[in-house]
């Protein structure tokens, strides 16, 4: 049913100091909205438990792109419309753009804010694999300062991140160093548009003198939050890269990957196919090297 | 209730509502300006886009559904009622090429279908197929199966080109 909008409030601060005074003034009644491709969703259905919101989409402070030699810094309100047209985006992190692109439609996508992306902690997001693969820090800012930590150190559990009361994501930073890596990132949802994923993988890897010298996994609806792939990575590292060995390479990856993951049933899947997908992504990017 | 003024159609537009009413209801119930439609309320279908732009930026595709109305204040918002120009007795060239490739039917997809385009056409004046269906890709029809709405995407793209641009 319909919510009734009268019994919800918002408001817009002009700035991101008065964003954050309002929300430490009130620890905890306030909900951040940016896009509201998530929120008003809810609120159309009748299922929008918070009934005070605060505005971020006029946020002009949130809104960035800064590139440096060594990192870019993306703010919390860049929209998936704006990292998709950004070319050192699209250069130096080709699979955060490819993610942006499946990330609903158009429409969706010139609202969407990659904070929003990250902060509504679903399992299933499409931004976090390409985010944990590419060693993202986040900084989370209140009125008290800010801090900086390893994104694949935010989500702690189901839905839950370590923001606390009157905190906001403030920005994202990647360090430009996976030029020499090689790349891939694959969704699996019930169609190509607007779907939301059943389970995607991300993946880079380092391949030196016919070794994996380094690589990293990031997955969707692998685990109750977006995960690096730790164990799989380890079978795989210093491994030799030939067709000789490649078969038993894969197998061991395959092995070590559904010994790591917890996927669940729900709605738009079973636990049996994400597991079973989720291997053949790994092999198809294995073979891929 | 919050007052909040917008430009809909080039016209300024005060409204007395709750800040977090859908854009798509004020547009609606408040303004009469019942061309954007709801399908599904969740940003799934686009039957409810419009145009939304500020501070001059560029006009951005948007599903009025999902915006609570407080973010668009002092926004200019385009729906198609304001697509062609008030004072032209025609349609704009991209309803024109739908009307005359049967890209409409039932009717509640064409306008999101046609801001959609135009959207697109300000991004790739000469779209390729591709990307006249990841244009497109957020508005879904029921009744025309697609082939002719793009086949009205390639006219207005032609018809562009041959020098009738939209506004």
């Amino acid at each position: 049913m319909r919510s009734n909008v009268t019994e919800y409030d918002l408001i817009a601060p002009a700035t991101l100091p008065a964003a954050l005074a309002a929300l430490a003034e009130n620890p905890g009644r306030y909900t951040p909205i940016a896009g509201g491709t998530e929120l008003m969703v809810a609120l159309s259905a009748g299922r929008l438990a918070q009934r005070q919101l605060l505005s971020l989409h006029k946020l002009r402070e949130l809104r960035f792109i800064d590139v440096l030699p060594d990192s870019i810094t993306i703010g919390a309100g860049t929209t998936f419309t704006d990292l998709r047209k950004h070319p050192v985006i699209a250069s130096d992190f080709a699979l955060l753009a490819r993610a942006g692109s499946w990330l609903g439609s158009i429409a969706n996508q010139n609202r969407a804010t990659i904070g929003g992306n990250i902060v509504n902690a679903s399992p299933a997001a499409d931004s976090p694999p390409a985010l944990l693969v590419y060693e993202a820090q986040v900084t989370l800012v209140s009125n008290r300062g800010a801090r900086t930590i390893p994104y694949d150190q935010f989500h702690l559990s189901y839905k839950k991140t370590v923001l606390e009361p009157g905190e906001l994501l403030f920005s994202i930073s990647l360090p430009r160093r996976f030029g020499a890596y090689r790349s891939y990132i694959r969704k699996v949802g019930t169609r190509n548009a607007q779907a939301i994923s059943k389970i995607a993988l991300a993946g880079l890897a380092l391949i030196s003198e016919g070794k994996i010298a380094d690589i990293r996994l990031g997955a969707a609806s692998l685990r109750e939050v977006p995960t690096r792939c730790i164990a799989t990575e380890q079978a795989l590292l210093n491994q030799t890269l030939s067709p000789e060995s490649l078969p038993a390479l894969i197998a061991s990856a395959r092995a070590a990957l559904a010994n790591e993951v917890r996927p669940i049933d729900d709605i738009r899947s079973t636990a049996r196919y994400r597991a079973a997908v989720a291997a053949n992504l790994l092999e198809e990017f294995l073979r891929g090297l | 209730m919050t007052s909040i003024t917008l430009t809909i159609n080039g016209e300024r537009r005060t409204v007395n509502v709750p800040p977090m009413k859908r854009l798509l209801d004020v547009l609606r119930e408040d303004l009469h300006l019942t061309g954007a439609k709801e399908g599904c309320g969740e940003g799934e279908c686009g039957s409810c886009s419009v145009l939304i732009s500020r501070d001059g930026g560029p006009a951005e595709l948007t599903n009025s559904c999902l915006v609570p109305v407080l973010q668009a204040e002092g926004a200019q918002i385009t729906t198609i009622e304001g697509l062609a120009p008030a004072d032209a007795a025609k349609l704009h060239p991209i309803q024109q090429c739908f009307l005359e490739h049967g890209g409409a039917q039932c009717g509640i997809c064409t306008p999101g279908m046609v801001l959609a385009t135009h959207h697109l056409l300000a991004k790739y004046p000469h779209p390729t197929l591709p990307q006249i269906q990841e244009g497109l890709a957020g508005n879904l029809c029921r009744c025309t199966g697609y082939m002719r709405i793009f086949e009205a995407v390639e006219a207005a793209a032609g018809a562009s080109k041959a020098g009738k641009p939209g506004p």
